[in-house]
Parts: structure tokens; C-alpha cells; sequence
């Protein structure tokens, strides 16, 4: 059999412009969990093995590396491990699925209020919260994962659009700024 | 126009679909005379007022929530999951 090599979205590019830095990540294995009914207490059982817990609406837990992500109703993603044998809940492998990007800089939180239609700063919008929204028209996971940065998680199709709208929308924001009033 | 998704919070407008009246959830039973089933496909009370109709959260949490709307002022009055309400 041969061994066959996996390629990310974007290739691990990077790009740093005016004060803000996307990248891609590699997120590791990605796996979707949806609660069966009835299936909950089950469920909580097998998270607690690796020190999570289904995550409240719009938010993610996280623990060595691992990450449990709200996604929906009754439904997060697990990121960043191999699922353990759960029980209570459908998994299934989306790994391939999807493309992450990271924000991060000062002016990030500006990029993002340009193509987002939802308050990500600070006050409104925690580190800890996940949100299922869009990134203009595309749909987005969008993770606050420090106080200057963000994850972005688009659909692995729209990879490099989403590489464009942020990368265009930083240039603006950056040059924005140049601009004396 | 925002709506207050009961899971994720206020959203704006553009991350909703519309679908339609409330109507779609109250499907006759099986044998029900055909005139219960035209009503259920095809007429539609069109108020000035309050109205309820169903909204897809697609850019979200891909619930379906039934919000309870005012057609005159534009006011929202509320908005449920259609699979948590209570038939």
C-alpha cells in the first residue's frame, strides 16, 4: 500500500501585513460529535477522558491541544486529537474538510469587522467564544483564541478565497491607516 | 432587520433564510379531506400585524426557528427553535 502524502489547503503559507499575521494551521485530526438523544450523559463520560466537555453555545473548551467546539445544536467538533471511543454520539472524520486560518495582531479584530457582520471585539466577544458566521459570504467557524487573535475555519473549498478576502481586506485596513484625515 | 437566535444570540439578517409561513409545520394527517391539504399548500393569510413564519439560520446554527414578527411595525417579537417547541 502506498503511503500517500497529505498536502494542506494553502501549503502552510503566511503573510504579515500592517501590524496583522495570517497563517494557515494545522489543526490535526478534526472530528464532528453529534449527541444522539438521550445519549448526553454517555458522551460527557468519554470527553472527560481527555479533560473536555461539550461546549456551551458559541463557545470552545480546550486542554492539552484538544479542543471541543460548539458547532450547533448538540453538536460540536472535536480538533486537535484522534477521537477516543465515545459513546452517546455519532463521529464522524472531517479533517479534510476544512481549512484554518489565524488572525492575529493588533489590528485583527479591524480586519475582521470589515467582512464579518457580527461584534468581535473584546468586550463583546471573550476568549473562549466560537461562533458559527460568515466571512462575507462564506461560511465560517470563527474562534477567539487570545486577546489579538483569531481562528478562522472555512470549508477546505473556499481555502484560498478566504486567503483573498483577508488578505485583500488587510491591505485595506493597513492602508487605511497610512491615511491622514 | 436582526434576529435573536435562541443559540447563538443576535445575528444579522444575512445570515438567515426565509422559508414561510408558519403553516409548513401544521401538515394535515394522513386521510385528511383534500381541502385540509390545499389550505395547507397553497392559502396563506397575508395580516398587517403580527405573523409567524419560519426562518433557517444557515449561516449559523442550521436551526429552523419559527419568530413571531409584527408586518407594520417591523418589530421583532421572538424567536424559537422549532425542534425544542411544543407541538
Amino acid at each position: 500500500m502506498p503511503e500517500l502524502i497529505a498536502k494542506s489547503a494553502l501549503e502552510g503559507r503566511s503573510l504579515a501585513l500592517g501590524g496583522v499575521t495570517l497563517a494557515e494551521v494545522d489543526t490535526g485530526p478534526i472530528t464532528s460529535i453529534a449527541v444522539f438523544p438521550g445519549g448526553a450523559k454517555a458522551l460527557a463520560k468519554g470527553l472527560k477522558t481527555l479533560g473536555l466537555s461539550m461546549p456551551a453555545p458559541n463557545s470552545f473548551t480546550e486542554k492539552k491541544g484538544a479542543r471541543s467546539v460548539w458547532t450547533g445544536r448538540d453538536q460540536a467538533f472535536l480538533i486537535g486529537v484522534a477521537p477516543p471511543a465515545l459513546e452517546g454520539a455519532a463521529l464522524t472524520d472531517q479533517s479534510d474538510g476544512w481549512a484554518a486560518l489565524a488572525l492575529s495582531g493588533l489590528g485583527a479584530v479591524d480586519v475582521l469587522a470589515r467582512l464579518v457582520p457580527l461584534d468581535l471585539r473584546l468586550t463583546a466577544c471573550p476568549v473562549g467564544t466560537a461562533v458559527r458566521t460568515q466571512v462575507n459570504h462564506m461560511n465560517a467557524i470563527i474562534l477567539r483564541t487570545g486577546d489579538y487573535a483569531f481562528e478562522i475555519m472555512v470549508f477546505r473549498s473556499m481555502a484560498r478565497t478566504a486567503w483573498h478576502e483577508l488578505e485583500t481586506t488587510m491591505a485595506m485596513v493597513a492602508a487605511r491607516a497610512g491615511v491622514k484625515i | 432587520m436582526r434576529l435573536t437566535c435562541p443559540l447563538c444570540g443576535e445575528r444579522d439578517r444575512r445570515e438567515f433564510y426565509y422559508y414561510g409561513a408558519e403553516d409548513y409545520l401544521h401538515r394535515p394527517a394522513e386521510g385528511a379531506p383534500l381541502a385540509e391539504w390545499d389550505n395547507y399548500l397553497h392559502l396563506r393569510d397575508n395580516p398587517a400585524g403580527v405573523t409567524k413564519d419560519l426562518w433557517y439560520h444557515e449561516a449559523g446554527c442550521s436551526q429552523w426557528l419559527l419568530v413571531t414578527r409584527n408586518t407594520v411595525t417591523h418589530e421583532i417579537l421572538g424567536a424559537e427553535l422549532v425542534a425544542e417547541r411544543k407541538a
